[in-house]
C-alpha cells in the first residue's frame, strides 16, 4: 500500500486520493468524500433513489384506483362531478409555473446569482402555497357537502350510484398524501431561502437547491397525472 | 488526516454514551444495529421455543388459544422485520461495506444514523403493540381478518411502515456509496461479492418496499376509516391486498437471502485459499434474482382465486428464481473443489448453508408447481421450507459472518472448539426441528393450528425436541462470544488471510477506517502466494 499519499502537507492544503487539492477548512465538504463532485454525485444519486421510491409508493394509490374504477366505474364517474374542473386546472397551472421558477433558482443557484435565486424560490413558495389554499376551499366544500372518504360519507340522495364513497377514499388518500408532499417541500424551500441568505450556496456548492428542486419536480409530475385521474374522467 | 495513539480505535474513541447516539461513524451505527437485532433475535427465538413447547401436545399445553395466534404472529413479525432484514446490511453490512470500498464512511452518515433512530422507533412501536392488545393475524395481515379483529394491529402495520423506511435509507445509502466512494483501482468487478450481493439487496429494498408503505397505510385507513379498498363488504378487493403485499414482501424473502449470499462467497474463498469460482456468474446472479424476485409473488396465490394462466405464468417465472440460485450453489462448490480447506467456524457454517439452502431452495420448486402447491399450501411443510431458507440460509450465513467479522469488529478471538460445538448443535437441532415438519406438512398438518389430530403427536413432539438442542447451540454462541469481552484485545489484523480490504484495517479500526488512503492492488480473491506486480495484469 502506497503510504505516501497520505502525507498531509504544511500548507493547509490536503493531497486527497487523486492528487487534488482542496482548501481544509471549507466545512461544506463532508470529511468522507475528496472533492465536491464526489459528494454532488452521490447525492444526486441518492435523491434519485429517493424518488424512485416515491413513484412506486404513489404507484400503490395509482393501481388501487385504477382496479377499483373499473370495478365501480359508474359510481366514480358520478362521483367526480363533485369536484370543481376549474380549480384542479389552476392548480396545476400554478404548479407548473412553479417548477418553472424552481428551474430558474437552480439555475441561478449554479451561476451563484444569490439575489435572482432567493427571488425565484419566494416565487415558487408563492405558488406552493397558492396550491394549499385552493386545496383548502376544495377540501372545506367537500367537508361541507359530506362527500368524504369511508364511513364518514354522509351524502344518502335517492337513486343516487352506490359506491361513491370509494372514490373520495382514493380522492382524500391521494390528495392528501400529494398536499403532505407540497408541505414538506415548502419547509424545503423555505429552508433554501433562508441558507441562501446566509450565504450558504455558491458555483463550487450548491447540491441542497438542485435536490430539493428535483423534489419539487416530482410533486409536480404526481399532480399533473392526479388531475386528470380524478377530476377528468368520462 | 487521522492522527492516533496506539490503542485507540473506533471503540473507545471518542468515548461517552453520548457520543455513541450522536455518532455518524458506519461501524458503530453497525455495532449498534448488532445488538438490537440480536436482542430481537433473543426476544424472537423465546417465542419460537415458546410455540414449539405449546405444540407439544395436541391441546392446551401452556398458553390458550388466544394466546398461542399472539405468539407466533410476534415470533414472525420480529423475526422477519427485527432481525432478518437488517441483519446481515443493517449490521454487518455497515460495518464491513464502506471497509470493502476503501472508504472513510457511507456516502450518507447523518442518514445512515436517522436509519438506526427509525428502526428504533419502529421496534418500540411493534413491542408495544403486545402491551396495546396483542395481534393475532399473523406477520402478513391478510385482510379481512385483519380489518376487522381486535387488538393492536394498527400499531404494528404502522411499526413496519416504520421499519420501512428505515431499510429504504440503508439501501439508498449502500447504492451512493458504492457507485461513489470505492478506492482507487476498484472497478466494478475488483469488488467483494459481498458488496455486489448488498447492491442488489439494496436494489429490491428501494424498489419493493415502498409498495409495503403504501399497502400497509392503505391496510391502516380501512381499519380507520372504512375506505373501501380491501373489505369486500364495502365494495373492495381482499386479494388485492395479498397481491400489494406479496409484491413487497416476496421481493422481501431476497432481501433477506441475497445478504446470506453475500457472507457466504466471502467465507467459501477465504476458507478454501482459492480464487472464487466464476466471479461475473455470481455476481450477476445476485442482480438477476433481484430483478425475477419481483415477477414471482403471484405464487402465493395459487389458492386464493387467481387465474389459472396467472398462475402458469407465475409458476413458471418461479421456477426460473432456481437458476441464478443454482449457479451460485455450483460456483461456490466449485471454489471449494481442490481448494485448501479449513473448517474454522465460519466455513462450518458455510457448509451448513449450502445443504440447508439447497434442501431449502429445492423444496421452493415443489412448492411452486401449482398442482403440487394445492396439496401443500398452507401446510407445515410450507412453514419448514421457508424456515430452511430463512433461517437455515439466511441466519446461518449470518451466523457464519459474525464469526468471520468478529475479531474484526471488537478485536478478539472467539474459542474455536466451542465454536464448532455450537454449529454442529445448530445444525443438528435445526434439521430435527425443521425436517420433521416436511414429513408433517406432507401427511396433512395445517399451519398456524393450535389443536391438532393425536396421530401428529410423536413428530411434533420431535420437532419440540430439535428446537430445545437448536436453542442450547445458540445459547452457546451467545456465551462464548460474549465470554470474548474478557479476553484481551489481541486479534490480528487479519486472523484468516483474507485479501479484501477490510482485512487492512487494524482489528478493531480506528475512526476513520485506515491510517492510510487505500489503493487496490490485488484482486479480492487472489490468494496466488505471490503479490503480483503492478504491471502484471491482476487476475480475480
Amino acid at each position: 500500500m502506497n503510504q505516501s499519499l497520505t502525507e498531509t502537507s504544511h500548507a493547509g492544503q490536503e493531497v486527497d486520493q487523486y492528487g487534488e487539492h482542496h482548501a481544509e477548512h471549507d466545512d461544506r465538504l463532508q470529511h468522507h468524500f475528496a472533492t465536491f463532485e464526489q459528494q454532488f454525485d452521490a447525492a444526486k444519486i441518492g435523491m434519485w433513489l429517493f424518488l424512485a421510491t416515491e413513484i412506486l409508493m404513489f404507484g400503490g394509490l395509482f393501481v388501487g384506483f385504477a382496479l377499483q374504477q373499473s370495478a365501480h366505474p359508474d359510481a366514480f364517474v358520478a362521483a367526480h362531478h363533485h369536484l370543481d374542473k376549474r380549480l384542479g386546472a389552476l392548480n396545476t397551472v400554478v404548479l407548473l409555473l412553479s417548477s418553472f421558477t424552481m428551474v430558474m433558482a437552480v439555475w441561478s443557484a449554479q451561476n451563484a446569482r444569490r439575489k435572482a435565486m432567493t427571488t425565484y424560490l419566494l416565487v415558487t413558495l408563492a405558488c406552493a402555497a397558492t396550491f394549499m389554499v385552493v386545496k383548502f376551499f376544495e377540501y372545506s366544500h367537500k367537508f361541507h357537502d359530506g362527500t368524504l372518504p369511508g364511513s364518514f360519507y354522509r351524502v344518502q340522495h335517492v337513486g343516487e350510484v352506490p359506491n361513491q364513497f370509494i372514490f373520495f377514499s382514493f380522492y382524500f388518500m391521494m390528495t392528501g398524501l400529494h398536499g403532505i408532499h407540497v408541505l414538506v417541500g415548502m419547509g424545503l424551500i423555505t429552508w433554501l431561502i433562508i441558507k441562501g441568505r446566509n450565504g450558504r450556496f455558491d458555483g463550487t456548492y450548491y447540491t441542497p437547491v438542485d435536490l430539493v428542486g428535483l423534489y419539487w419536480h416530482l410533486v409536480d409530475l404526481i399532480w399533473i397525472y392526479l388531475f386528470p385521474l380524478l377530476y377528468l374522467i368520462s | 488526516m487521522s492522527h492516533h495513539a496506539p490503542g485507540e480505535n473506533y471503540l473507545n474513541t471518542p468515548a461517552g454514551l453520548k457520543s455513541w447516539l450522536t455518532t455518524v461513524d458506519h461501524k458503530r451505527i453497525g455495532i449498534m444495529y448488532l445488538w438490537s437485532i440480536l436482542f430481537f433475535f433473543f426476544i424472537g427465538g423465546i417465542l419460537a421455543l415458546l410455540v414449539r413447547i405449546e405444540l407439544l401436545t395436541p391441546k392446551q399445553t401452556i398458553m390458550t388459544a388466544e394466546q398461542y395466534n399472539q405468539v407466533f404472529t410476534l415470533h414472525g413479525a420480529i423475526m422477519v422485520f427485527l432481525f432478518i432484514i437488517p441483519s446481515v446490511p443493517a449490521a454487518l453490512g455497515n460495518f464491513v461495506l464502506p471497509l470493502m470500498l476503501g472508504a472513510k464512511d457511507v456516502a450518507f452518515p447523518r442518514l445512515n444514523l436517522g436509519s438506526l433512530y427509525i428502526y428504533w422507533t419502529g421496534a418500540l412501536m411493534a413491542v408495544s403493540s403486545i402491551v396495546l392488545g396483542g395481534v393475532d393475524t399473523g406477520w402478513t395481515f391478510y385482510t379481512p381478518y385483519s380489518t376487522s379483529t381486535g387488538g393492536a394491529v394498527s400499531l404494528m402495520t404502522m411499526a413496519a411502515f416504520v421499519l420501512g423506511f428505515s431499510s429504504i435509507l440503508t439501501g439508498v445509502n449502500f447504492i451512493a456509496t458504492v457507485h461513489k466512494l470505492r478506492a482507487p483501482g476498484m472497478g466494478w468487478f475488483q469488488l467483494p461479492l459481498f458488496v455486489w450481493s448488498m447492491y442488489a439487496t439494496a436494489l429490491i429494498q428501494i424498489m419493493a418496499t415502498p409498495v409495503l408503505a403504501i399497502t400497509l397505510l392503505l391496510l391502516t385507513m380501512e381499519r380507520m376509516f372504512h375506505v373501501g379498498i380491501f373489505d369486500p363488504k364495502l365494495g373492495g378487493d381482499p386479494v388485492l391486498f395479498q397481491h400489494f403485499f406479496w409484491f413487497y414482501s416476496h421481493p422481501a424473502v431476497y432481501i433477506m437471502i441475497v445478504p446470506g449470499f453475500a457472507c457466504i462467497s466471502e467465507i467459501i474463498p477465504v476458507f478454501s485459499k482459492k480464487t472464487i469460482f466464476g466471479y461475473k456468474a455470481i455476481a450477476f446472479s445476485s442482480v438477476a434474482i433481484a430483478i425475477v424476485g419481483f415477477l414471482v409473488w403471484g405464487h402465493h396465490l395459487f389458492v386464493s382465486g387467481q387465474s389459472t394462466l396467472a398462475g402458469a405464468i407465475f409458476s413458471f417465472l418461479t421456477f426460473l428464481v432456481a437458476i441464478p440460485s443454482a449457479v451460485k450453489v455450483f460456483n461456490w462448490l466449485a471454489t471449494m473443489h481442490r481448494g485448501s480447506i479449513d473448517l474454522k467456524a465460519p466455513m462450518l457454517y458455510a457448509c451448513s448453508f449450502l445443504l440447508l439452502f439447497s434442501i431449502g431452495g429445492l423444496t421452493g420448486i415443489y412448492l411452486g408447481a401449482m398442482a403440487v402447491d394445492v396439496h401443500l399450501h398452507d401446510t407445515y411443510f410450507i412453514v419448514a421450507h421457508f424456515h430452511y431458507v430463512m433461517m437455515g440460509g439466511t441466519v446461518i450465513a449470518f451466523l457464519g459472518g459474525l464469526h468471520y467479522w468478529w475479531p474484526k469488529m471488537f478485536g478478539r478471538m472467539y474459542n474455536e472448539r466451542l465454536a464448532a460445538i455450537g454449529c454442529a448443535l445448530v445444525f443438528i437441532g435445526f434439521n430435527v426441528t425443521f425436517f420433521t415438519q416436511f414429513v408433517l406438512g406432507s401427511r396433512g398438518m395445517p399451519r398456524r393450528y393450535y389443536n391438532y389430530l393425536d396421530q401428529f403427536q410423536p413428530l411434533h413432539a420431535f420437532s419440540t425436541f430439535g428446537s430445545w438442542i437448536l436453542g442450547a447451540g445458540l445459547f452457546l454462541t451467545a456465551a462464548y462470544l460474549l465470554a470474548t469481552f474478557r479476553k484481551p484485545m489481541d486479534a490480528p489484523k487479519n486472523p484468516w488471510g483474507g485479501r479484501t480490504l477490510e482485512w487492512e484495517a487494524d482489528s478493531p479500526p480506528i475512526e476513520h477506517n485506515f491510517d492510510f488512503d487505500p489503493v487496490l492492488t490485488h484482486g479480492p480473491y487472489d490468494f496466488r502466494p505471490e503479490r503480483p506486480k503492478t504491471n502484471e495484469p491482476v487476475a480475480y
